[in-house]
């Protein structure tokens, strides 16, 4: 269980990490796997590079954020410190045409589809209810009741599977939907529907459930009692579980799944074994229920230095990492200028695309509050 | 597949119109499809997709798993792929599972999404009581989801609606709830079944309400189930020289206020009927908001006639609970005293 032993080691809810994929020790060296080392053997320094700098960026942004908040500038930020390797390895995986349904801390997954990190403030800052077009990167708006898009990732590969966009053996055609959710969500209702109709339909989806086991406060283990992975066994759903902060194996069981969906092979339950470093929002405090000695440990497997230590392993220059934190410096900046020109919307906002055809009740509520407003400015006109 | 009836009319009942209405929709977009419990060699609980699963095939008349929330979810997912997707909940008391779904997300992802999400689902539900049926089977939670905006609530009252509003949820660009009044399942009609596109419009066809029977004394609102009861109560009302105005509302989100305001400037007494409880329903929306806009034409107090502030109750004395004739015409006997 998650209480750290006196080595200040932990073992995951229900059970060891036996059957933990792994291709990248905490020390940063490659250990070889039957089934999966050969999916990501092939990724050469140029590769490996480019997956760190992912990390990077995602994390100073992260980072950014949750001080952009700490500073007044946006109302809430959850971070998703420490789960980067979880979130860019899977999402590296994915292809254009798979379609993402985000929980609401999927950085890394949305930098994978190249959306522009910044309009993910709109959100936190009460500007916008979402921020992006997801058609533009097959990248919905983010979901904040707890599992409800695993449904709709479900159902949308339910549409793939009707357009004939599954098993055809065509890669620029066959496709799959993938749902990113917690470990807490796996408690949730929906999320077991969610299960039951992508196994009975066979539908190309993947669940990617990033066990950072922390519900806010409630810790894996107060949400089931037995391994996340085991779950979707028990809907019929092949499952794997995978270390979340080693980026080469959860690129590499994604791989996996995004095959078996696609190819017509049905769902695949991922479990990604990872940590929540920073709180689940800014709102809570995590001194409140957990130990620093747990939080030490997983520092230790921190999935960028784990990475770092790699590249340093196979003779990376030190010309890289300063130009990357160059970068990043740069990109922090942005980051802050950006956020604080998000001006308020104007009051009118409210009214638009609550239906997509003419509704005279909102046309009447909008009459109604531009003529209130009108007699404002008629009163400060006369006076 | 059938091909297109050309007659124009036919004697059919309620059930079997939305039958034919989800016929027609189908046959017009492939992308339309249906998905439900026991809908498929079953034709569903009270048959109205009968024979459509053969016509159209497993993958467009689905038998889903048995999880509302799954449907409606699923649903959405489908529909955000594309597709126009028609859930079938086998009875009202049944529709609280897809509770989240429909309120927290189906509502408003149009909205969220500043309209690059569009969301055409439709939702049918069988509801309302006198069938004699057991607990969570003739409950009527149509204003949980009219207060929910984002969301578009209609329901038939007549074969002919039911043929033609069902295709209009269908093409709608919203979600939309299509409560089906069970009572009036069996109710038989002429039906023009060879409606046209054109006849059928879209969203905007789901904003009007319908003057059932004209009249000049009293204006009667009901909408579904008890729009009958209001048409007996006005026939009824005829022999004792009383002559009431019946409006079928058809939605109760959006309400059309403007006919029914029109009609009340000319009769001054307002009495609505429905079967869901009268506390905070539909009907004192209705009164609130005539009486802020016609409160110089009206002679008297607008009346409420609904279901009491209690669960459905037992079958046996469910008679006593529902709006009947003599509950409408003890109304409007009050609001002509006046």
């Amino acid at each position: 269980m998650f209480t750290p032993d006196a080595d200040g080691d932990t073992t995951p809810v229900g059970g060891p990490d036996d059957d933990l994929i792994q291709l990248l020790t905490p020390d940063g060296e490659r250990v070889h796997h039957e089934s999966y080392s050969a999916r990501v053997d092939h990724l050469d320094t140029e590769a490996l590079q480019s997956l760190y700098r992912d990390m990077v960026m995602v994390r100073r942004f992260d980072t950014e954020a949750t001080s952009l908040q700490r500073h007044g500038e946006l109302g809430l930020w959850p971070p998703c410190l420490g789960q980067e390797a979880a979130q860019v390895g899977s999402g590296r995986a994915l292809g254009v045409r798979d379609y993402v349904f985000p929980s609401y801390r999927e950085l890394g997954v949305a930098w994978t589809r190249g959306v522009d990190l910044r309009k993910t403030l709109h959100l936190f800052r009460g500007e916008d209810h979402g921020g992006w077009d997801p058609a533009e990167h097959n990248f919905h708006l983010y979901t904040l009741v707890i599992g409800a898009h695993t449904l709709h990732a479900t159902g949308y590969a339910m549409g793939i599977q009707r357009d004939g966009d599954v098993g055809t053996g065509n890669p620029d055609r066959d496709r799959a939907a993938v749902a990113y959710f917690g470990d807490g969500a796996t408690a949730q209702g929906d999320v077991n529907e969610a299960l039951t109709f992508a196994a009975v339909n066979d539908a190309p989806v993947v669940f990617f459930c990033q066990n950072n086991q922390w519900a806010i406060s409630e810790p894996a283990q107060q949400q089931s009692r037995v391994p996340l992975f085991h779950r979707g066994r028990g809907f019929g759903v092949p499952s794997v579980r995978v270390d979340g902060n080693d980026v080469l194996a959860s690129h590499a069981v994604m791989l996996e799944a995004l095959e078996r969906a696609r190819s017509g092979g049905g769902p695949t339950f991922i479990e990604a074994v990872t940590y929540r470093m920073g709180a689940h929002t800014t709102s809570d405090d995590p001194t409140k229920y957990r130990t620093r000695a747990e939080e030490e440990m997983w520092r230790r497997r921190d999935p960028i230095d784990r990475l770092h230590a790699l590249l340093v392993r196979e003779g990376e220059s030190e010309q890289f990492f300063t130009e990357l934190e160059a970068e990043t410096e740069q990109f922090g900046a942005e980051i802050r200028e950006y956020c604080r020109a998000i001006a308020a919307p104007g009051t009118e906002r409210m009214f638009e695309h609550v239906y997509a055809s003419e509704n005279p009740q909102v046309s009447a509520d909008r009459a109604w509050l531009a003529e209130y407003e009108e007699g404002f400015a008629t009163e400060e006109a006369s006076a | 597949m059938s091909t297109t009836v050309e007659s124009s009319t036919e004697r059919i009942t309620l059930g079997k119109a939305i039958n034919l209405g989800l016929r027609r929709a189908m046959e017009r977009d492939p992308k339309v499809m249906l998905m439900g419990e026991d809908i498929g060699p079953l034709g569903g609980v009270f048959r109205v997709t009968d024979g459509l699963q053969k016509d159209f095939g497993s993958e467009r008349v689905v038998d889903t798993p048995l999880a509302e929330s799954g449907i409606v979810g699923t649903a959405i997912g489908l529909a955000v792929a594309g597709y126009r997707p028609v859930c079938e909940i086998q009875f009202d008391g049944f529709i609280f599972p897809a509770f989240n779904q429909i309120t927290t997300q189906l509502a408003k992802m149009h909205y969220r999404s500043r309209g690059a999400v569009h969301v055409p689902v439709v939702i049918r539900v069988p509801y309302g009581g006198g069938i004699g049926a057991v607990e969570h089977h003739s409950e009527s939670p149509e204003v949980l989801f009219a207060h929910t905006p984002g969301l578009r609530v209609i329901t038939p009252a007549t074969p002919a609606d039911a043929f033609t509003m069902i295709q209009q949820a269908i093409a709608s660009p919203d979600p939309v709830l299509f409560f089906e009044p069970k009572a009036r399942y069996w109710d038989k009609a002429e039906v023009d079944v060879s409606a046209t596109d054109s006849a059928i419009g879209g969203g905007d066809g789901l904003n009007t309400a319908r003057v059932a029977r004209p009249g000049t004394d009293v204006t009667v609102v009901a909408y579904g189930p008890a729009v009958a009861t209001a048409l007996r109560a006005a026939a009824a009302a005829e022999a004792d020289g009383i002559s009431l105005e019946v409006i079928d509302l058809r939605a109760v989100s959006p309400i059309d206020f403007p006919t029914i305001a029109a009609s009340v400037r000319r009769t001054g007494r307002l009495v609505v009927v429905h079967e869901a409880p009268t506390f905070l329903g539909a009907g004192g929306e209705i009164a609130a908001r005539i009486t802020e806009e016609c409160f110089y034409h009206l002679e008297a107090p607008v009346l409420r006639v609904g279901g009491f502030h209690t669960p459905y109750p037992v079958s046996k004395i469910e008679e006593e609970y529902l709006p009947n004739l003599d509950r409408v015409l003890h109304a409007v006997d009050t609001v002509l005293s006046h």
